[in-house]
């Protein structure tokens, strides 16, 4: 039986009605026609599909949905302010740093947690926040590189 | 696409409610705190319960409270305490191996108690329903055999908790709650060796918080052995604490874990350590007590024998740091970086 489920998507109220058996990446792909977080191992082994709620970077594949009743989720797709790329998304670009792309809206989100708590981390911190995240091309450089200039842009701004 | 398997979800706000919930029907019926375990495997068939408990609303369940020692409450995320300079400054070897489960993400999600209650693993469990039904299932779940050991009778799943070593070391209990009353019960007394019951804890129970007594005098440790320096589970670890009396030792508690279905107190090395002090030739000797327990199957990553001759390793390891050796670089070398940073 479906249960009503209230919360917040990327700053907007969001109430539909959800299976009790239905995992929060599930809803945001499925009923919130959210598509950027990924389906990846959906067994918690991958990163993928990490999103913040309530600021905290969790997997959406093991998050049963209604757990998060009301509370705030933000998305890869929250992550644009009036149109403009976030840093990170804008260091991701110009350095390269997505290949396939299919590990990146995890790492961005993942990425945006530690920058809102720690603005400048230090490489080593910055290689520990993500050492929940794989990408299967390999690309880690770029990767650990955008976030640190993202880091060092959020500064100039 | 896995999927969730159909379920009846509740969400209780009290612990009251929540083993009144779990005593209608204990068998059926499963407890949801950080989902990190229970999840996967709802969504592989390991576990298909009719009614899932959710324990999140339970406010009781997230204290942490100073007094007589730290009592935790079991759904106080992993995060939390890595988080908390108690835990990191007076029970080490907890905060060591809590800081070393899994990823950051899966820290934020799971809880201690959680933990302390995870799921025994195997090879020949730990793979989709289809990949099970291939092998016409295990001991463990839905088949007649342990593929591990055909011979066996006793399925040989390994404890893969890594908090359980260090909270046994620290003499932690446990606080288990359930409709008809409370008890508490020694770490140590919560694990049986058997890789399907592996847990003293009853079905109608609800694991609500953990002890640790006062640590005055007292140091401890772990050391973990995994394949990647995050995500995965220990396939061999160490545990230790030890109340000094100056450089000598008092009395002390050493546990092997990821090495059975339980994790392994070492009892000959608390009465070998008590009274010394911690020279390199006593290390050696108790680093030898200790690898003959370690009794490890071919049913989780690297191969057994190397598993198994690192014991000694991981012991040596931690009796020098717990007598103050710098370990860092050690540290470094087992893990392939440094061991977490907590800003």
């Amino acid at each position: 039986m479906k249960l009503r489920l209230t919360l917040t998507v990327n700053g907007e109220p969001a109430d539909t009605l959800v299976d009790p058996d239905k995992t929060l990446l599930e809803v945001l792909r499925e009923d919130l026609q959210l598509t950027g977080t990924k389906h990846g191992c959906e067994l918690g082994e991958c990163g993928a599909c990490a999103v913040l709620v309530d600021g905290v970077p969790l997997l959406s594949c093991l998050m049963v949905a209604h757990e998060c009743e009301g509370r705030a989720v933000v998305t890869v797709e929250g992550l644009t302010e009036d149109g403009r790329l976030h840093p990170l998304q804008e260091c991701f670009a110009d350095l390269g740093a997505a290949q396939c792309g299919y590990c990146t809206p995890g790492i961005l989100m993942t990425a945006k947690a530690l920058l809102d708590r720690e603005p400048h981390p230090s490489r080593e911190r910055i290689r520990e926040a993500l050492s929940g995240n794989l990408c299967r091309c390999t690309g880690y450089q770029q990767i650990l590189d955008a976030v640190e200039a993202a880091a060092s842009l959020t500064v100039t701004r | 696409m896995m999927r969730l398997p159909s379920y009846r979800y509740r969400a209780p706000s009290t612990i009251g409610d929540a083993a009144a919930w779990l005593a209608e029907s204990p068998t059926d019926t499963m407890l949801l705190a950080g989902g990190t375990d229970l999840i996967p495997n709802m969504k592989r068939r390991q576990q298909t319960p009719a009614t899932v408990v959710g324990l999140r609303g339970i406010a009781e369940l997230s204290e942490v409270r100073d007094g007589d020692g730290l009592t935790v409450g079991a759904g106080v995320t992993l995060s939390a305490l890595v988080h908390d300079e108690r835990v990191r400054q007076q029970h080490a070897g907890l905060w060591q191996a809590v800081a070393q489960v899994a990823t950051p993400h899966l820290r934020n999600m799971g809880t201690i108690g959680g933990n302390i209650c995870l799921d025994t693993r195997c090879t020949y469990y730990d793979q989709t329903f289809e990949w099970r039904k291939a092998i016409d299932f295990c001991l463990k779940k839905d088949g007649d055999v342990c593929w591990v050991a055909p011979s066996s009778k006793r399925c040989l799943a390994v404890s893969s908790t890594d908090s359980a070593p260090a909270l046994i070391a620290l003499g932690a209990t446990v606080r288990l709650v359930s409709a008809t009353g409370t008890r508490d019960v020694a770490m140590g007394d919560l694990y049986v060796n058997d890789g399907m019951q592996y847990l003293t804890r009853r079905a109608d129970e609800i694991l609500t918080s953990i002890h640790l007594p006062e640590v005055a005098g007292w140091r401890s440790t772990y050391w973990k052995l995994r394949r990647r320096g995050s995500f995965d589970f220990p396939v061999a670890s160490v545990a230790a604490a030890a109340r000094f009396d100056g450089d000598r030792i008092v009395e002390a508690r050493l546990v092997l874990g990821a090495l059975a279905s339980c994790p392994l107190e070492v009892p000959a090395a608390a009465a070998r350590l008590a009274g010394e002090a911690l020279t390199d030739e006593l290390i050696a000797s108790v680093a030898d007590d200790a690898y003959p327990l370690a009794k490890p199957m071919d049913n989780t990553d690297f191969e057994l024998v190397w598993r198994k001759k690192m014991v000694r390793s991981l012991v040596t390891s931690a009796l020098r740091e717990l007598r103050g050796d710098d370990m860092r670089q050690a540290r470094t070398r087992l893990a392939r970086h440094p061991l977490l940073q907590v800003s």
